[in-house]
């Protein structure tokens, strides 16, 4: 180590240093000048304040950390359907972006750059406040196939009503951990005996079989609830029994697929022209069906450069989540970095815990990622 | 004659097919036209179900007849080619069709026909299209923001100006093609600072920038009798120090006060807002963004550890939380980390935090550019007797930054949508005013109008910047 490659990082170390102490002490003689200390205790206290829209039991007399709970569940919540939707319209603008047919593909690229190009809080401003705005009122919304009731209310669902819904739960885990072992099985018969089992079938076979079992034997019990319209006074309405997503779970929902589906689109589209002509072509001579070589050939390698990007625009599309906050929609953002400040007061508690939720769950899924991408990296030799 | 075979057209009755199928596709698309612009139902002697579905049944069999491969006629060819290679593909080649004739005349007529352009009042708007008046009674705000009308001459003439400079690159003979990136860097922001801080803010013209040119002077001279082992350090700090000492020990805060000039009348940042502000944010967020990004990349890869920890480290926090938070974190946690007389303004605090949070992109995309470099560019420079920042700025850097074109573009256009998300500490650009203007009570009801006309605008902004892009890759693309 000589001088040249010492002081430069000592120079460095010097003015982070000063500078996180310069914030600090800042922060200590401002918080003592409010008479506040600064602490995490606030969690347990008792929030007083109601969140519209929860999966889990909440209410003002909850503590802090309860409604913390609440905000992240509804961000998951929205995440979740959103990847879903994103990924299916993803996929097939992807593929319809290849197609040979011009007038597909235009009106894939045109769906592309156009929502590609306008910001997300436009958006989500547009459906919320724009188009949802346009549906009917409780009372004269016509049902779809007589269950679903879409208004300005929000969408009304049937729900299922369940008894002994955990051991429903187990079958399913346990049917997904015996497609596994099938697979694994199916995997070993192949390499020693060449045969080839019927992988497909077994595993629809067990998840059809073992949840049906739990019905038939494990007292498992369903029945749906239809929601009924139930007048509130004169004039208002709403529907009573069922599921309701509310409008702005619904537009955050909607805008947030539908971008981040561009970008998935794109990614799809890149990973299967980045599969090279000769594989397809080597594929085929050696007498695989069009199918085999999609399925064999070419989407193991189109996967691989797919998933990547892919998983980076699921994080985005969580991270893009939080503008909920813009329509109302109670997520981590609104609920705890939004009302619960308010209420405290605690800037730096608040907004760093925030933050650190979002840190923890960008690190987890990119240290995921780097493993992933290492275990199917193609192996050279 | 030959027999006619229905379920497979072939080339020897190639005319008897060929009309029978594009007669029929025409009558298909003639059914839904007349059906869609003149509600005319030719169809409607058919039960409900078949009437609805005839066109594309019609449809289905006439480009079935003219599915005929190498007729030897060319626009046949083309078209079977495009779009009926075969069923499903015509199926969906006709749907795409219908759906556009269906919604052709809702849209115009919303857009256009039924639409009303004249008025400055609510009133004015009775028809079932949209209501441009209201874009055109609030145009002035939402470009301008809360920016007093009779002051809006200094924004148009700061943009012109700005855009006039910014065009000179254009024009510049070949001898002063090689200071065009000094220029771009370095004066052009300074320039832009100023027109935008005297300018569109009014502010005081006090002496500030004067202790920077001295400082910066009396540095520079120094700097010759400085050995060039230490230079970089030199410069590094005896400017800022220089100019600390000028401005809190040397003069004293009431000497600045005694030389403010006020120039215009000042318009608090405030006041600021519509496509203006969004204009000036993403321009200053973009060029603060840049030069730290790629400090940051360079230190990622550096081989000095405590460096290297810390850009990681900082890079993966921005990285890692939404700017919404971060947003926040400027507006409510970043005052309590300052001493208490000490106030930055909101604009300059969202321009940081935006700039910091996007340089981290920046970074990642650099280092992309970077890795990409074969191994021998390092070596060769080394070879050559260079040290880190001779090799980086003459070997390195414009290699790598040309292959990371595209990637900087998207970067950058992220941030221009992002901008919109400034609203969270209240100012308001163009998407913010529109919901502004959104909940007058002049002007209720009218929020597809506004979303409309600013989704436009965006997308017109937007797809400019990725086609230049585009052209820019073209332009710098290198054969290797």
């Amino acid at each position: 180590m000589n001088f040249k490659k010492i002081l430069p990082q000592l120079l460095t170390l010097v003015v982070v240093i000063l500078v996180f102490g310069f914030f600090s002490y800042n922060a200590q003689v401002n918080m003592e000048n409010r008479g506040i200390t600064f602490g995490y205790g606030f969690l347990s206290q008792e929030s007083s304040f109601d969140v519209q829209f929860s999966l889990i039991e909440y209410d003002g007399s909850h503590s802090y950390f309860r409604a913390y709970l609440v905000g992240l569940l509804n961000t998951i919540l929205v995440s979740v359907i959103g990847i879903i939707f994103a990924t299916i319209i993803g996929v097939v603008v992807g593929i319809a972006r290849l197609s040979k047919n011009y007038l597909i593909e235009r009106t894939a690229a045109i769906y592309v750059e156009f929502f590609r190009n306008i910001p997300l809080l436009l958006q989500i401003f547009f459906w919320y406040f724009a188009a949802l705005r346009a549906l009917p009122l409780p009372e004269k919304a016509e049902p779809m196939f007589g269950v679903f009731f879409l208004t300005i209310k929000g969408f009304f669902i049937p729900a299922f009503i369940w008894n002994n819904l955990d051991i429903f739960i187990y079958s399913v885990i346990a049917a997904i951990i015996a497609i596994f072992f099938v697979r694994a099985y199916a995997k070993k018969k192949q390499e020693n005996q060449g045969t080839q089992t019927p992988v497909l079938l077994i595993s629809i076979g067990l998840l059809i079989i073992l949840p049906l079992l739990s019905f038939l034997l494990g007292g498992v019990d369903a029945s749906i609830e239809i929601p009924v319209i139930e007048q509130l006074s004169k004039t208002s309405f709403t529907y009573k029994g069922g599921l309701k997503l509310p409008p702005e779970l619904i537009s955050l929902a909607l805008a947030l697929s539908l971008y981040t589906a561009t970008f998935i689109a794109e990614c799809v589209r890149a990973g299967v022209q980045g599969v090279s002509k000769g594989q397809k072509e080597a594929a085929a001579s050696i007498g695989l069906t069009p199918n085999q070589v999609l399925k064999l050939v070419v989407m193991p390698q189109a996967l691989r450069i797919i998933i990547p990007p892919t998983t980076n625009q699921y994080l985005n599309l969580t991270k893009n989540s939080s503008l909920a906050a813009a329509i109302a929609y109670p997520d981590l953002v609104l609920v705890f970095a939004g009302t619960a400040l308010m209420q405290t007061g605690r800037a730096i508690e608040i907004v760093s815990i925030t933050m650190l939720t979002y840190l923890t769950l960008s690190i987890t899924i990119s240290i995921f990622m780097n493993w992933y991408n290492k275990k199917i990296a193609i192996k050279e030799k | 004659m030959n027999k006619l075979n229905i379920l497979s057209p072939d080339k020897n009755n190639l005319y008897a097919y060929l009309y029978s199928g594009i007669s029929l596709f025409f009558l298909s698309i003639l059914i839904v036209f007349l059906n869609s612009f003149f509600s005319l139902d030719l169809t409607s002697f058919l039960p409900g179900t078949i009437s609805y579905f005839l066109p594309l049944i019609i449809g289905f069999i006439g480009l079935h007849l003219i599915r005929i491969e190498y007729s030897g006629i060319k626009f046949l060819d083309i078209i079977n080619k495009n779009i009926n290679t075969n069923k499903f593909n015509a199926l969906l080649s006709l749907l795409i069709i219908f759906a556009v004739i269906k919604s052709l005349p809702p849209l115009l007529s919303w857009f256009i026909i039924d639409a009303n352009f004249a008025g400055d009042s609510k009133d004015a708007c009775s028809g079932s299209g949209a209501c441009w008046a209201y874009i055109k009674t609030w145009f002035n705000r939402f470009m301008y923001g809360m920016y007093p009308n009779a002051e809006q001459w200094r924004i148009n003439l700061s943009f012109i100006a700005l855009a006039f400079l910014g065009g000179v690159g254009f024009f510049a003979t070949e001898k002063f093609k090689k200071y065009l990136t000094l220029y771009y860097v370095v004066i052009y922001p300074i320039i832009a600072f100023l027109f935008i801080f005297f300018f569109i803010s009014g502010g005081p013209i006090f002496f500030d920038f004067s202790y920077g040119i001295i400082a910066a002077v009396i540095s520079i001279i120094i700097g010759f009798f400085i050995p060039s082992k230490f230079k970089m350090y030199y410069f590094l700090i005896i400017p800022i120090t220089i100019y600390i000492l000028l401005k809190y020990v040397f003069f004293y805060e009431e000497l600045i006060e005694l030389g403010k000039i006020q120039a215009f009348e000042w318009v608090e940042t405030g006041a600021w807002g519509g496509l203006s502000l969004t204009f000036i944010v993403s321009f200053f967020c973009l060029i603060f963004c840049f030069p730290v990004g790629l400090f940051l990349s360079l230190g990622r890869r550096s081989d000095l550890p405590i460096i290297k920890y810390i850009s990681i480290g900082f890079i993966e926090f921005w990285r890692g939380v939404p700017l919404i938070t971060v947003l926040f974190m400027s507006s409510v946690m970043f005052p309590m980390f300052l001493p208490e007389d000490m106030f930055i303004d909101k604009l300059v605090r969202v321009i940081i935090a935006i700039s910091l949070f996007e340089a981290a992109y920046v970074a990642e995309v650099i280092r992309g550019g970077l890795q990409a470099l074969p191994r021998g560019q390092y070596d060769a420079a080394k070879s050559l007797g260079m040290g880190y920042w001779k090799m980086h700025i003459f070997v390195i850097l414009p290699q790598a930054l040309k292959l990371v074109i595209p990637g900087i573009a998207n970067t950058f256009l992220a941030l221009v949508k992002d901008t919109p998300l400034i609203f969270v500490v209240g100012l308001l650009e163009i998407v913010g005013m529109l919901n502004l203007a959104k909940t007058n009570p002049e002007w209720l009801g009218f929020a597809m109008e506004g979303y409309v006309f600013a989704s436009i605008v965006f997308f017109i902004i937007c797809y400019a910047m990725s086609k230049y892009s585009y052209n820019l890759e073209q332009k710098y693309k290198t054969e290797r």
